[in-house]
């Protein structure tokens, strides 16, 4: 098995906004190891969340190559895509990550019923207490605070065993406080599982928690 | 899980479902009670005829040449038909209209009694003198009439001097011949149907026979049996046609707002929806979360309709037992479930394709 997780060549997405065509990635050119934590930082519309929705089969490249633990993207189906997020990818995004009809509880296990998975990780109970978000479970996300929020969409992003967690600024609505406790667990689950983890920042000080920090700027990728 | 999901949807927006369900019940409850009406008057009817005790019904021809233009016979059939044999008793009835669903009959009293075996008289007694009534229980509850009491109708007072069990030829009862003279069919003396009934009630068919050979072009005769069969809801076109429209406005009604409650619902989850897609949900699933919320809603609906429709019955017997009859309907519940779930169907038939193409990205942009 290859040591690289995520491979990607010449990766371009445009998107076609009436007469206009927006390029938003221009060719980037990637490659994560597995077990890697690393960060994404760059200015507004650079194309971070744009690389990230391709990464995790959410929209399929305009062109260049992405292989994401050894399948490559290009040539699967939108069907397949969608099994690939299933199966490989745990997203969290900035805000309002929980269906709010639905307990954390509840969220947790529609991840796992959408995917058709039964088996939770055999840490997955140290994972809710690594969260602080174990007894919080049968509540409402109304009834939580953001940080337990993100917490909770973590955890429910880890529960199908994802090889790869893609974090689109997953602090950008915290505290500082809450931010570090986000921080913290993120680098923590990495350590200790082996998590991959590819998380979008604007912040520097929240890069720093990652082993490698990445820069974007108008659609690519420039060190 | 799904369904959990489901579940938890509608009662977020809990005023939203209970509308839609309403409005859906109402649909539901308006076919039933239609239905139910529609049969409970005919099965009234019907069970009238049949406790009239008579075997055979004569009534004019409909191209008899010596029946009146209103519709109505010379008595002077009577004692003709009194004649023919294996007839035991023969009575003219004329019925002319008073309210809404409602007829005055008029008979000779002792002879029908003879040929019926006699009312039940809950309170009070036969007619005694020419301006006496005699009307059944629920027309006497309905318009809360006691014995004794002066009752007017067709500009005329009556005497109520007894009230009896119903399902006896009609609800009101008066002296033919006071009837006659108050609708000018006094000269010739004219009456709307004969009742006649046989020494042996075997020989029905046979006598049907006979009589409309003996009597063509003037009456027509047909067995209360056969007679009693038409009172059904596919004999009478124009009920059937109401009930058409009736079942079609259900539909639409039921369309529109599943699909308005839809339609909102999808609008408002669009963040959600992004979310179950990033969560690794198909199109498939997404339209199934939302045809599974509309079918909950069209059972809830179905079964607040079914509840609605026990409720009018209860009303209209307990008030208007006399003018309206409802019956429950269990066979047509099936239906009315049906025309609800048709309904609701196609109502999430677009809000759930709308849901399903929405792009993932864009709907996790929405705020
Ligand atoms: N669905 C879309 N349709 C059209 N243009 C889009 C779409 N999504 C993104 N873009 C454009 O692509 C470019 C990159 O957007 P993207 O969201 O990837 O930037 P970003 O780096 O994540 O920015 P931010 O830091 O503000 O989140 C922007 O110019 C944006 O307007
Ligand atoms: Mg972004």
């Amino acid at each position: 098995m290859s040591d690289s997780i995520i491979i990607t060549r010449g990766l371009t997405k445009t998107f076609h906004v009436g007469e206009v065509d927006v390029h938003a990635l221009r060719g980037v050119n990637l490659e994560v190891r597995r077990g890697e934590f690393l960060s994404v930082i760059g200015p507004s519309g650079s194309g971070k969340s744009t690389l990230f929705h391709i990464l995790g089969g959410l929209a399929p490249p305009t062109s260049g190559e992405a292989i994401i633990d050894g399948v490559n993207i290009r040539a699967l189906t939108e069907n397949q895509r969608t099994e690939l997020r299933q199966r490989k990818i745990g997203f969290v995004f900035q805000k309002y990550n929980l269906l709010p009809t639905l307990t954390a509880g509840d969220n947790i296990a529609l991840a796992q019923a959408l995917a058709h998975v039964n088996s939770r990780p055999a840490d997955f109970d140290q994972i809710l207490e690594l969260l602080g978000v174990k007894r919080r479970l049968h509540h409402k996300p109304s009834a939580l605070s953001g940080g337990e929020q993100q917490r909770v969409a973590i955890a429910r992003a880890l529960v199908n065993q994802p090889a790869i967690l893609l974090a689109d600024e997953p602090t950008g609505n915290l505290d500082t406080q809450n931010s570090n406790a986000v921080l913290d667990i993120l680098r923590d689950l990495n350590k200790r599982t082996g998590q991959t983890i590819l998380m979008i920042t604007h912040n520097p000080e929240a890069a720093a928690f990652a082993d490698r920090t990445v820069t974007m700027r108008d659609g690519v990728i420039i060190d | 899980m799904i369904n959990k999901l489901v579940i938890e949807n509608l009662k977020h927006r809990w005023v939203r479902t209970l509308l839609a369900a309403l409005v859906v019940g109402v649909q539901v409850m308006s076919i039933l009670t239609l239905i139910g009406l529609s049969r409970g008057l005919l099965e009234e009817s019907a069970q009238r005829a049949r406790g009239s005790g008579a075997d055979i019904f004569l009534k004019p021809s409909t191209q008899g040449s010596f029946s009146f233009s209103s519709g109505q016979l010379n008595e002077a059939f009577v004692p003709f038909i009194q004649k023919q044999p294996h007839v035991k008793e023969a009575v003219g009835v004329l019925s002319t209209p008073v309210e809404l669903v409602t007829t005055l009959n008029g008979v000779d009293f002792p002879a029908f009694e003879k040929l019926s075996g006699g009312f039940h008289f809950v309170a009070g007694g036969p007619p005694s003198g020419p301006d006496d009534l005699i009307v059944d229980s629920a027309y006497a509850r309905q318009n809360k009439l006691h014995v004794g009491q002066t009752v007017k109708l067709l500009n005329h007072n009556w005497r109520l001097s007894g009230v009896v069990e119903g399902g006896v030829l009609g609800r009101l009862i008066v002296p033919l011949t006071t009837l006659q003279r108050l609708t000018g069919n006094a000269s010739p003396p004219r009456i709307s149907e004969i009742l006649v009934k046989l020494d042996n009630p075997a020989l029905t068919d046979q006598e049907v026979a006979y009589f409309n050979k003996l009597l063509q072009g003037n009456l027509q005769a047909i067995s209360v049996a056969d007679f009693v069969a038409q009172f059904s809801v596919n004999n009478v076109p124009a009920l059937r046609a109401f009930i058409g429209v009736i079942t079609v406005i259900a539909v639409v009604v039921g369309f529109l707002v599943v699909f308005l409650s839809m339609y909102t619902a999808v609008v408002e989850r669009t963040r959600e929806i992004g979310i179950l897609k990033a969560l690794g949900a198909k199109p498939l699933t997404i339209l199934d979360i939302l045809v599974r919320e509309a079918v909950l809603l069209a059972v809830l609906g179905c079964l607040l309709g079914i509840a609605f429709s026990f409720a009018v019955r209860g009303l209209v017997t307990q008030f208007m037992p006399a003018s309206l009859a409802v019956v429950n309907t269990p066979d047509w519940w099936p239906i009315a479930a049906a025309i609800a779930l048709g309904g609701a169907l196609l109502g999430a038939a677009y809000p759930g394709l709308k849901a399903a193409r929405q792009d993932a990205i864009e709907a996790l942009a929405y705020e």
